[in-house]
C-alpha cells in the first residue's frame, strides 16, 4: 500500500458490510433516515456534514459532501462558511481550554 | 464573448467526435445495456404531446454547457420555407404543445410568424428564451408580443448569484437576466391569475447532478423575490447532456470519467420509462426529424423506418417509433431523471 488515503476506496464503502452485514444495514438504514429533509432541509445538512468532515478532517467525507452540497443547490460562499464555522469551532475548543491552563497556572503561582 | 466549438476548429464540434469518446464505454456498461437489464430496451414512443422545433444555432450568448454549440457566429437557421412545412405537418395533428427552441430561437427571423401560426391553430407555444435576447436592439417590442399570444416562456437562470450564472453564460449576463425578468414581471408574466407563465430553468454550473427540483426552486423564488422582486411560476432542473461544448468541459477539466460514472451510478429506472424522447419529435433546423433536441445535435436522426424530415410526416408512423439512443441518454436517467419540463420523478 503506497497511500494510506486512496479515491476509489470512497466507492468501495459497502464493502464494510461484507464482515457484518446486520451492522452495515443497520447504520446505512440509520444515515438514510438523517439525511433525509425533516426539520432541516437536505440541503442544510449537507452543509453540516460538510462542516463535520473538515472537522473529522475525513478526505472521503470532504469529497463526497463537497459533491453533495452542490447537487443540494448550495454555492461555494455557502460552502466556505460552512467550512469557517468548523474552523472557529476547533480554534474555539483550543482556545477555551486557556481557561483551564489558566486556572492551573493561576493555582501553581504565586 | 467566446467562440463556438465550430469556428474554433475543436474537434468536439463535430458530432462524430463526440460519438467516437461516447461509444468509447470502457469502465461503464453501454446504456442499451443498462436498459435491457431493467426492462426497458428498445425503447419506444408513446404518442407526440410535444412539437419542439429547434429554429437555429444563431444565439447572441456563447455559454460554455451549450449543447448546440450555438453562438453569434453560427449561421444555421431554419428557412421560411421549412418553417412552413412545420406548420403544415403540425396542422395535421392535434399535438397540443409546440415547444420553439434554439439557439435564442427568437433571432430566427421567422420566429414570430411560426408563433402566430401555431397560436391560430390553438396550439401551446413555449419559447426557450436566454432573457438577454429580450433586451437587444430590435426585440425590445418582444416581451409584448409574447404576452399577447401568450406564449408560454421557459427561461434559462442556472442559478440565483451572478457569479454562477455568469460563469456558465458570460459575463454580465446574470444582471441582464433579471432586468429581463423584471420586464417580464411588469407584463403579468410569473404572476398568479394572468395566464402568462414565467419558468425558469436550472441546470448544474459544472460536473454534478441538479438538485431536488422543489427543494432548488424554493431556494430560487425566496432569493430571487427577496433580493430581485423578481417571481416566477415553476423552476425545472435539468441535467447536463455530456456532449457538445459541456462534453468538452469535462474533457478538459478531466472530469468526463467522473461524471459519466455518476450519470451511471444515478441511474433510474423510473426516470428511464418518462424519458422527453416517448412523446416529442424534434425538429431541426433543415428540417431533419429527431427524437430530441440532443440527438439532433449527435446528428441521430429518427430511425428503424421512421419519417427523417419533416416534409414527410407522418404522425401515425411516429408516434409508436422506436428511440434512436446512445450512452448520452443516461443525461436524461440519471437521478430523478431530466426533461425539458423538468425532473421526471
Amino acid at each position: 500500500m503506497e497511500v494510506y488515503y486512496h479515491p476509489a476506496d470512497l466507492g468501495k464503502f459497502a464493502e464494510m458490510g461484507k464482515g457484518n452485514r446486520e451492522l452495515w444495514e443497520k447504520f446505512q438504514s440509520y444515515y438514510s433516515a438523517v439525511f433525509a429533509e425533516g426539520a432541516l432541509t437536505e440541503r442544510e445538512k449537507a452543509l453540516i456534514a460538510l462542516a463535520v468532515a473538515h472537522s473529522v478532517q475525513c478526505p472521503y467525507c470532504i469529497d463526497a459532501y463537497t459533491q453533495a452540497c452542490l447537487e443540494k443547490g448550495s454555492n461555494i460562499e455557502e460552502m466556505t462558511e460552512a467550512v469557517h464555522v468548523a474552523c472557529a469551532i476547533r480554534g474555539g475548543a483550543s482556545l477555551v481550554h486557556g481557561v483551564q491552563m489558566r486556572n492551573i497556572a493561576e493555582k501553581l503561582s504565586m | 464573448m467566446g467562440l463556438s466549438l465550430k469556428a474554433r476548429a475543436n474537434p468536439l464540434s463535430s458530432a462524430s467526435e463526440q460519438l467516437r469518446i461516447l461509444s468509447n464505454s470502457n469502465g461503464f456498461l453501454p446504456f442499451e445495456q443498462k436498459m435491457s437489464a431493467a426492462g426497458l430496451f428498445p425503447l419506444h414512443a408513446t404518442g407526440i404531446t410535444v412539437f419542439q422545433i429547434n429554429v437555429g444555432k444563431l444565439c447572441n450568448q456563447t455559454c460554455a454547457h451549450c449543447h448546440v454549440d450555438a453562438g453569434p457566429d453560427r449561421k444555421e437557421i431554419m428557412t421560411r420555407e421549412t418553417a412552413e412545412l412545420c406548420i403544415r405537418a403540425l396542422a395535421q395533428t392535434d399535438i397540443p404543445n409546440v415547444d420553439i427552441t434554439g439557439g435564442a430561437p427568437e433571432l430566427n427571423p421567422h420566429f414570430r410568424w411560426l408563433v402566430e401560426q401555431a397560436r391560430a391553430l390553438g396550439r401551446h407555444v413555449m419559447d426557450r428564451c436566454n432573457l438577454t435576447v429580450l433586451l437587444l436592439n430590435g426585440q425590445t417590442d418582444l416581451p409584448e408580443f409574447l404576452a399577447r399570444h401568450e406564449v408560454e416562456i421557459i427561461a434559462s437562470l442556472p442559478y440565483y448569484r451572478a457569479a454562477q450564472t455568469d460563469a456558465q453564460r458570460g459575463e454580465g449576463v446574470f444582471e441582464k437576466s433579471i432586468e429581463a425578468l423584471r420586464k417580464l414581471n411588469a407584463l403579468g408574466y410569473g404572476k398568479e391569475g394572468t395566464g402568462l407563465l414565467l419558468n425558469l430553468i436550472y441546470n448544474p454550473v459544472g460536473a454534478f447532478l441538479p438538485p431536488r427540483q422543489e427543494a432548488i426552486e424554493r431556494q430560487f423564488k425566496r432569493e430571487l423575490e427577496q433580493k430581485h422582486g423578481v417571481v416566477f411560476n415553476h423552476l425545472y432542473t435539468i441535467t447536463n447532456m455530456p456532449i457538445s461544448r459541456f462534453l468538452d468541459f469535462l474533457m478538459a477539466t478531466e472530469n468526463y470519467e467522473g461524471y459519466m460514472e455518476r450519470l451511471l451510478n444515478a441511474f433510474n429506472p423510473i426516470a428511464a420509462t418518462g424519458v422527453m424522447c416517448r412523446y416529442t419529435i424534434s425538429i431541426g433546423w433543415d428540417g431533419t426529424l429527431y427524437d430530441c433536441d440532443f440527438n439532433q445535435m449527435l446528428e441521430m436522426p429518427t430511425g428503424f423506418g421512421a419519417p427523417q424530415h419533416i416534409r414527410d410526416f407522418d404522425a401515425a408512423r411516429l408516434h409508436k417509433r422506436r428511440i434512436v439512443t446512445g450512452n448520452h441518454c443516461y443525461g436524461c436517467t440519471a437521478g430523478a431523471g431530466s426533461t425539458c419540463g423538468g425532473s421526471i420523478t
